[in-house]
């Protein structure tokens, strides 16, 4: 039952056929298997009961919550060894609200450390590894949570997204990743990467679980200020899939085979799965136009993203001392206390992003890099800006291909297909809301497309992914080893 | 040599009053106990968020209003960020690039003469844990980490030590009257930062500016600004003004001199960067003028009304305006009649020092403006005497009673002149050879006469009268 959709699950427990504590049975077992398989998991929740059952869509309902979330008395690390025993004393806000509904956390999911990656593999507990093919990754940094919704673990698990860290596994494991308008779901509790990107995101195995689940989790909290009051947004009864009449465009300097001078098979057969679900979409009834942006401006996607979060990245971790949480160090001296606990604690990958962080916000550079990285972020998000007066949406593919292979054999990436790898990274310039959903699959493995809106329009986005979804035969899908 | 100016600029940090933190809900109170004012942001927690305080924005702005800067029109805060145990989040939340104020102007009094400050800035920012050292260990109190703090920075303004402490303390009662913060230096709530420097009386350009930080009570600037002033002096005098290098030193107190912390070249990159998690927040015009209505008359304004309208005179007037309750009560006082002088003599003796020998405070004591309006007019009236008064006052306090209740025939003053002439005739009808002794010489007897009258009455003999009616019967 535990790998049906969030609805068909309830009425099952509404109707007696199933208890929540057989759910969580179930869950716990799947657990298990996907531990020794694919080690997606810091920590399960061996001794959960399940709750009662109320009129909540997630009452008596597992679900998994990635472990850069605080959760009170139960472990999280952040998949870091400078938190590797950290126990808070306080739940994150959504965590709270989900609580609140009856919902059941089974376990803590393994995640790139602190968020900082896009493989899954940088976790202090090891690299997560694909359950449609355990050769290959399942992307970052939500890897763990994205692995367990793709197993049938649960219907749906928390992520968090600062550049695609939703959205990218979503696609590399078949399933659907959800990234709100920034500000729509509480940031209290989630440990934080690079604050004005970061947004809480879900992992679900159809649009309309991360609708319900999003329905609960968001409003304004009084511990975030960022956020703001999205009572008047109802997004499950926004899924009508009536989608007559939207506009969505496409960006031709990515999605046209002809400007990459060495495509790839995979990459061909990637952009043309993605021109399927463009005819798909016509089919519906959208319009769907190509527009262009200028090449210079793509390719620097990748550079704003990493000046500005490794320089707020830089920022965020410094409370990462040991002295009040965290392992401490044995060292007699304060300042060596502090410098140890980091040096052991910190991965080679983020001391290489604070290196750059600080380097970037230092007086003598700022102007150039960190200045500048904002003001060509503001560029990206007034040209969207500009198409999201004519259009609904955004439409791309998501990435060049499939999961890419773990053991580093991956051909080198031409200029033009980093912008490929990269346009996720808009989403969060803009705090836009951004939907990833499975569009198809090659050599047996899953690809994804990725619909991105104008912010505080998340019913439209998800209604039109909604719409999309339904015409094709991937929702719900269970991940299936391939051999 | 030529003579040389003292150039002194002055950086004030003040704790300020909020029940609770500038960014956490934590009390923003004194407590004896370590760590129990504490919320989960104070001690940087992952996850935890900060929320700004608007009580203490407000405050900020009236500080930036009452200092007549300009004030911005988004209010932004940034990020100080370093490496320190007492510094939980590696950062601190303070104003750099929009602080609420910027640019002001305002006149103090030193020595009796007025002389202008120019007002770089004031902004909001967190204050720090509070780390103690030991010989093998060190304790953190993080009861400080997130308390609001209000920092001014001047412009070079002063020129000397005198200046500089006149400018801070007309600070102090400038944040007091306000009700900005209580500046109790005795708990640390004050904490100055102080730069100096010289250069020839011609010259054209600073000299080499030494900062001096955390200086924490009003004696130790001065002793500061005097001590750098002449170690800068002298060094230059001797030809080694090169050795004067643009650092920061520390004030000890011990050894009543200033020691290097750190040089320019370690100065240290704070990588300043807007704080992301708090939204740019619109600073109306309506606002503002809805906060400047809630500033107070301050105290030099006070002081220089009572001169120069109510006469009086310098010393009554600044002991007045010391204590913007005891200034209040003073107004009202004037409000309800009472005679500017009179008022004046009144609070600064027998009310202030009943004040102070019981350390109460004058909100709550319990002769009103309207009683004391009662008492002085019958004294104006002959009702009671001065020291019949003073008697009255005393009881007031502790009977909780009246004016009135003690007017009565028993305790009034005789004030009537029949009344008195009878009685007096009665006395020197009963005294033959001593009015015969007065008239022979022995004038001193006069003051027999009057304690005769006085002993008749029981000293409620109006004695200004008494005296009168004696002269004339004595000496016509």
């Amino acid at each position: 039952m535990i790998d049906k959709s969030i609805i068909e699950i309830h009425n099952a427990l509404k109707s007696g056929s199933i208890t929540s504590k057989e759910l969580v049975q179930e869950s716990l077992k799947k657990s298990r298997e996907v531990q020794e398989k694919y080690n997606a998991f810091v920590t399960i929740l061996e001794e959960q009961q399940g709750s009662d059952v109320n009129d909540s869509l997630v009452t008596g309902i597992p679900f998994g919550v990635k472990d850069n979330f605080s959760t009170k008395d139960v472990l999280s690390t952040g998949s870091s060894n400078t938190l590797s025993n950290y126990v808070p004393i306080f739940n994150a806000t959504v965590v709270q609200k989900l609580f609140d509904k009856g919902a059941v956390m089974v376990n803590k999911t393994v995640l790139d450390e602190f968020g900082m990656g896009g493989t899954g593999t940088t976790g202090h507990t090891g690299a997560v590894l694909n359950p449609w093919d355990k050769t290959r990754m399942c992307a970052g940094s939500s890897a763990g949570s994205a692995c367990a919704v793709a197993a049938g673990v649960y219907p749906y698990a928390l992520g968090s997204d600062t550049g695609d860290s939703v959205r990218k596994p979503a696609a590399y494991c078949g399933i659907v990743g959800y990234k709100p308008t920034y500000g729509m779901l509480s940031r209290f509790g989630l440990f934080p990467f690079a604050s004005s990107l970061d947004t809480v995101g879900i992992l679900a195995r159809s649009v309309e679980d991360t609708a319900i689940v999003a329905d609960i989790m968001k409003g304004k909290d009084v511990h975030d200020m960022t956020t703001w009051d999205s009572s008047k947004l109802h997004l499950k009864e926004a899924l009508t899939g009536n989608v007559k009449g939207k506009k969505l465009f496409f960006i031709k300097e990515l999605c046209d085979i002809n400007n990459y001078p060495n495509p790839s098979e995979e990459l061909k057969k990637h952009l043309e799965n993605f021109n399927k679900t463009l005819d798909l979409c016509k089919k519906l009834g959208i319009e769907v136009r190509e527009e262009s942006i200028d090449q210079n401006i793509l390719n620097a996607i990748g550079s704003v993203y990493v000046v500005i979060s490794c320089a707020e990245a830089t920022s965020n971790m410094s409370n990462l001392t040991g002295i009040i949480f965290g392992p401490r160090s044995d060292k007699k001296n304060i300042t060596e206390m502090m410098i140890d606990h980091r040096t052991k604690g910190f991965s080679p990958l983020i001391k290489r992003r604070f290196v750059i962080g600080s380097y970037v916000l230092q007086k003598e550079n700022q102007m150039r890099y960190f200045k500048n990285a904002g003001r060509v972020r503001r560029l990206i998000v007034d040209i969207m800006k500009d198409f999201f007066k004519k259009y609904d949406g955004l439409i791309l593919p998501v990435g060049t291909g499939v999961a890419k292979k773990l053991d580093g054999a991956v051909d080198k990436m031409s200029k033009e297909a980093s912008a490929l790898e990269e346009h996720l990274q808009i989403g969060n310039f803009g705090g836009f809301p951004s939907i990833t959903i499975p569009n198809g699959f090659i050599d047996n493995l899953p690809v994804g497309v990725n619909i991105t809106g104008n912010c505080f329009d998340d019913e439209n986005v998800l209604n039109i992914a909604y719409a999309l979804e339904s015409d094709m035969p991937y929702k719900g899908q269970i991940a299936k080893e391939v051999s | 040599m030529k003579k040389q100016i003292a150039v002194i600029g002055l950086e004030m940090h003040c704790e300020m009053k909020s029940n609770s933190k500038v960014f956490s809900s934590a009390a923003n109170a004194y407590n004896e106990t370590p760590n129990s004012n504490i919320a989960l942001l104070d001690m940087a927690f992952p996850g935890t968020l900060p929320v700004v305080n608007k009580k203490c924005v407000k405050d900020a702005l009236k500080v930036s209003l009452a200092l007549n800067c300009s004030q911005p029109e988004y209010m932004y805060f940034d990020r100080k960020n370093y490496y320190y145990p007492d510094l939980p989040k590696g950062y601190q939340i303070t104003q750099m690039a929009s602080p609420v104020g910027v640019n002001g102007k305002i006149e103090i009094e030193v020595n009796d003469k007025l002389i202008p400050v120019l007002i770089h800035d004031v902004h909001l920012e967190e204050d720090t844990a509070s780390l103690d050292h030991y010989f093998d260990t060190s304790t953190l109190d993080y009861n400080r980490c997130g308390v609001p703090l209000l920092e001014l920075v001047t412009e070079p303004s002063f020129h000397s030590a005198d200046e500089a402490v006149a400018f801070i303390e007309h600070m102090i009662q400038i944040y007091r009257y306000m009700g900005i913060s209580d500046v109790d230096t005795k708990r640390g709530q004050m904490r100055c930062d102080v730069n100096v420097s010289i250069m020839d009386e011609d010259a054209t350009e600073y000299g080499t500016r030494v900062e001096i930080k955390n200086v924490n009570s009003i004696s130790g600037i001065h002793d500061t600004i005097e001590y750098e002033i002449k170690r800068q002096t002298e060094l230059k005098e001797a030809g080694r003004y090169e050795e004067v290098e643009q650092e920061t030193r520390r004030w000890n107190e011990e050894t009543m001199s200033t020691v290097r912390m750190r040089s320019k070249v370690d100065a240290i990159d704070y990588k300043y960067f807007v704080e992301p998690n708090i939204p740019k927040y619109k600073i109306t015009n309506d606002w503002l003028d809805e906060i400047k209505k809630e500033i107070p008359r301050l105290h030099l304004e006070r002081k220089y009304d009572y001169i120069n309208n109510l006469g009086l005179n310098n010393y009554d007037a600044s002991v007045l305006v010391k204590n913007k309750d005891i200034s209040d009560y003073f107004e009202d006082c004037i409000k309800i009649g009472i005679e500017a002088k009179i008022a004046t003599n009144w609070i600064t003796t027998s009310i202030m020092g009943y004040l102070n020998a019981n350390e109460l405070e004058i909100k709550d004591f319990y002769i009103t403006p309207k009683r004391l309006k009662e008492l002085i007019l019958a004294i104006s009236n002959g009702t009671i005497s001065n020291k019949q008064a003073k008697e009255i006052f005393n009881k007031l306090i502790v009977e909780k009673k009246e004016v009135k209740d003690y007017l009565n025939s028993d305790n009034a003053q005789i004030s009537d002149e029949e009344e008195l002439t009878n009685l007096i005739d009665n006395i020197l009808k009963n005294n033959p050879k001593q009015i015969e002794d007065y008239h022979n010489g022995k004038t001193n007897l006069f003051d027999y006469f009057v304690g005769q009258v006085m002993k008749e009455t029981r000293g409620k003999a109006n004695p200004v009268l008494t005296k009168e009616i004696l002269n004339k019967k004595l000496n016509s």
